[in-house]
This record gives structure tokens, sequence and C-alpha cells, in this order.
């Protein structure tokens, strides 16, 4: 997958746990905690998610990882791409 | 001859669940909906392990567990189990206070408290921000050692008062106390404060009816009853369980007893090694509880005294006095028509914090002497507030520690699990016998109904792991 294609599916995951939020609007350098109101838990689904859907483990000592849009895409490329 | 509770069962599951808490049930019902093979095992005739209730005559209904919850509630309702569940979590909008450090109504949420500490407590805008900043940005993958009680003298330094209005609620909720890390206060209080304290309407009963439905419709083997003894391990993974005396084979096995219990009790000690029961060792338990229900006549009714109303007489915040056989502080939440619609009750349920070693060696008469006494304080203390009750009341009745330990066959009364410590050592079961989870109430941010049930994901999410990596041949 691309970068843009990754993106487009943390969008999609983001729109399912969090369907009062706007994600049209999304920074891409501010941290998604703070632009969506996400907690711990919401992290945790977009991880769940990402298992089921893309087949690709995202380890508890990496979440600080999927900070933000940019970290999310740096992190995942390799895995994804 | 009695029943056969396990009659019609399989020879073999996925995965059994040990105990129907609010974290067996959850995890229970998502493995079911992923597709797996589950079998529920409880051994009490009710579900719901601490989120119960006692039916009484004349349609009284004792929540033990019914005190409000942070938003989040909504969220993992709505996601892990279905809307009928979440649609029936509403907010409390009074939380209440009185103490002699001060007195007043709040709605429990961020904007408001910022204008409280600005108003009633002449705190600076900035310092403010900065505090609910900084208990927002902890992660609990971050403990760095600072205990709560420090992280807010850092932040109002000398101010007791501010300590007990932002901790008070908080040592309620899961237990906790200023020695606890800085972090699982940051974690808990954040979430209460993002917006405000939520309830379920129609009560436990009704909560835990559409979650045992929900189960059912996932397929989900609920058995009722249904006593584990033991978890069998053999050629160092889990195979099983011996339960009413029976083997049922699992190829995963998730405890939602309590965590020493598990590994004492249910596992044994010989399965794990001598680091990790060490580790186990030093997971020290939180306190115990102790519930007052007070339910009115059918048609009488009592002033509006907010739905969660803190109460003290010490004249400072101190959380071992919290727990303090002569109680001095205590909460009440208050049960409105509109908490169980159609039932048209007036109730209120007394809730304070207790130390298991004050009630655990008392003979029965003794207990009971002190239940009585219980009792009898806690409408003393709340004629103080509402001088007309007394006469209106209908059903009295107190849970104390024992009746933890006789229900959910907790360890020492256990109400809210383990401190911090006892989280790691409940993660890393898998890791000392592979197939075997625990999920219930550990870690202090693990603990209460919403956190409980967030365990229950977590590790329902690691089990399916688990389980789609060692399918069956």
């Amino acid at each position: 997958m691309t970068k843009e294609e990754i993106r487009a599916a943390i969008i999609d995951i983001l729109n399912d746990i969090a369907p009062d939020e706007d994600t049209s609007t999304i920074q891409d350098d501010v941290s998604l905690r703070d632009q969506l109101g996400l907690d711990s838990m919401d992290f945790l689904d977009i991880v769940m998610e990402l298992r089921k859907r893309h087949n690709v483990e995202v380890p508890s000592p990496d979440y600080p990882q999927l900070a933000t849009m940019d970290s999310c895409l740096e992190y995942l490329h390799p895995k994804m791409g | 001859m009695p029943k056969d509770q396990l009659q019609g069962i399989k020879d073999e599951y996925d995965v059994i669940v040990i105990g129907s808490g609010l974290a067996g049930l959850t995890a229970a019902n998502l493995l079911g909906k992923q597709g797996h093979s589950v079998l529920l095992l409880e051994h009490h005739y009710q579900l719901g392990g601490m989120a119960t209730w006692f039916r009484r005559k004349r349609g009284h209904i004792f929540d033990i567990s019914l005190h409000g919850f942070p938003y989040g509630m909504i969220k993992s309702c709505r996601r892990y189990w279905n809307r009928e569940v979440s649609d029936r979590i509403h907010q409390l909008k009074g939380v209440r206070f009185d103490n002699p450090q001060f007195s007043f109504e709040t709605t429990y949420d961020r904007d408001d408290f910022t204008r409280i500490l600005q108003e009633k407590f002449d705190q600076p805008k900035e310092r403010i921000e900065q505090f609910f900043d900084r208990a927002r940005s902890f992660n609990f993958y971050d403990d760095d050692g600072m205990t709560t009680g420090e992280f807010l003298e850092q932040c109002f330094p000398g101010r007791n008062d501010v300590h007990r209005l932002l901790m008070e609620p908080i040592a309620y909720a899961n237990g906790s106390t200023l020695d606890d890390p800085a972090i699982t206060f940051g974690i808990v209080f954040s979430n209460f404060m993002s917006k405000g304290v939520f309830i379920f309407q129609g009560g436990t009963d009704l909560m835990i009816k559409l979650m045992k439905e929900e189960c059912q419709r996932n397929g989900v083997d609920i058995r009722i009853y249904c006593d584990v003894e033991k978890v069998l391990v053999d050629s160092d993974k889990v195979v099983g369980v011996i339960c009413n005396g029976r083997r049922i084979g699992a190829r995963a096995v998730v405890s939602n007893a309590n965590l020493k219990g598990t590994v004492q009790n249910l596992v044994g000690e010989e399965h794990f090694t001598r680091e990790y029961l060490d580790r186990l060792d030093k997971v020290r338990l939180s306190s115990s509880s102790c519930q007052v229900y007070m339910g009115l006549k059918p048609g009488e009714t009592f002033d509006y005294l907010g739905d969660l109303f803190f109460t003290s007489t010490l004249d400072h915040f101190d959380s071992v006095a919290l727990c303090a056989k002569d109680v001095t502080s205590r909460t009440f939440s208050c049960y409105y028509p509109d908490t169980r619609p159609g039932l048209d009750r007036y109730a209120i349920v007394s809730s304070t914090n207790a130390n298991w070693a004050d009630w655990a060696y008392l003979s029965k008469e003794e207990y009971e002497t002190e239940k009585q006494k219980l009792i009898d304080d806690t409408i003393l203390s709340l004629e103080k507030y509402l001088p007309d009750i007394r006469p209106k009341l209908d059903w009295i009745e107190a849970a104390t520690p024992g009746t933890f330990t006789r229900y959910t066959k907790t360890v020492s009364g256990a109400t809210f699990g383990t401190k911090f410590e006892g989280l790691d050592v409940s993660k890393s079961m898998p890791d000392q016998i592979p197939g075997m989870y625990h999920a219930g109430s550990v870690g202090i941010i693990m603990s209460g109904w919403l956190g409980t049930i967030n365990y229950g994901v977590i590790t329902s999410n690691e089990v399916d792991i688990y389980l789609s990596r060692n399918q069956t041949v």
C-alpha cells in the first residue's frame, strides 16, 4: 500500500471508532488524541482493526508511534507497504 | 437428584471463560462474536460478578455497584455490546460535596471544575489548565514512580482541600489512595472529567440481562451454578477445566476470578516460575467496601439530594480514614424513579470504603452487631440532610466485605481488585502458560465497570490472536 492508501485505511478505521468526529479536517502533524478526543481504548481499537482488516500487528510498546497521522504512516508504511 | 447444570455441553470449546463479571462477560461476548466456540461458567445463580443486585420484597432492588462511570462506557458498550445497552446510559448531572472544607454541587467535568477551582479555591487558570493537561497526558506504560499525593502536591501545593476535591471521588470509584501511582489517578480522573459521570438507566439487572441476551445471540454457551475447581494444564499449555467434577476441554481459558485465586487455587502454583510467583506475592489487593441500601415505602419521596453525594465530617482529606471502621466519609447514590422507569421508587445506597481486616476476624455475633451499627450510623448521617427520612424507609440492608467474598469468591473482600502492580502480573499470565489468560479488576485503571469491560476487550483480543495462530488440525 502507498502512504496515501494507508492514510485512507486509517481514516476508515477512525470513522468507525469515532463516528461523531469529523475526520476530514485531520492535521497530520497534530496528535490524533487531541484532535479527535480519543482515549487509550480508542487506540487499542485502531490496533485491533489494523490487525483484522490489514493483518498488521502493532505490539503495545509501539502504541506511542500512532500518536499523529504522520507518525502512523512512518511506522506503518514499512509494515504495510 | 439435583439438575445437571452442564447437561448438553460439548466436550471441547475454543475458549472457556471462568466467571461472569463484566470482564468475563465482555471477553465471552467478543470471542463468541468472532466465531469461536465459547463456554461461560458462573458459580453463582446470577451473572455480573460485582455488577450485582439483590431483589427484595415489595419490589426493592439493591444495586451494589451502580454508582457512576465515565463517558467511555457509552463508547465501549456501543462498540463491544450493542446500542440497546449503550442507549440506556445517561449522565448524572448532580454531583454534590459536603464536608468541613467545602460544600457545593457540580456537573463533574473539566469546564465546571475549572470554574470551581477558580471561584471557590482561588486557583489561577493557568495552573488549573496545566494540571488537567498533565493528568490527561499520563499513559499506563510510562509509570515514573510518582504518587498521586506527590502529583497533587506539585500541582496545588499545600492545598489539602483541593486534593480532596480531586481525589475523594476517585477513591470511591476504585479504592485508590494518595500513595498509588499518579498515572492511575491521571487516567481515571481524566476519563471522568472528559464529559462527567454516567449511569445505566434500568438498573444493574437490566444491563446484565441485555448482555446475557447479546452473548447468547453470539453463540456463547452460558451455565450458572457451575463452579470451576481446576484449570487443566498439560505439556505446558492449557487444555481445559474441571467443573462440577467434570472435565471440559478448551484451547484457551480466560479467568475472570480474582488474580491470586486464579494462580493459587485454579491453576496451581506448580505451573508458574518462581519469578512470577514472587511478583504475584507482591501484588497488593485494593480495599473492600460496604453498601447500605435504604429503600422508601411505595409513594414516599425525598427532596432532591443530588445524584451522587460525597459527604464527610472529617476536617481534612486522608486516604486511610476513608477506609476506617470508624466511618467519617460516605457517598450517597440517590436513585429517583427515572433510575428504573416503571418501578416508581426512591432509594439511596450509601457506600463506604472498608478494610477487610476490620471485618474478617469477627465472630458471627460481632459481625451482625457491626453490620447493625453500620446501618444505624448511616441513617443518622443521612438524617443530617433528610431529617424526615427515617419513617419513610421500608427496606434497609447492608452489604459488607463478607458479602463480596460469598457471592463473587473474591479474595479478602477486595471490591476494587488489585493495586497497580497487578496489571502486569495479570497480563503476563499467558507468557507463563500458553492459552491461560486473566481478565478482571486489576491495576486500579482496569477497575470499575468501564475498566473491567475494557480489560475484557483487551484480553479477548489477545485470546483471538492466540486461537488464530494455533488452529486445530
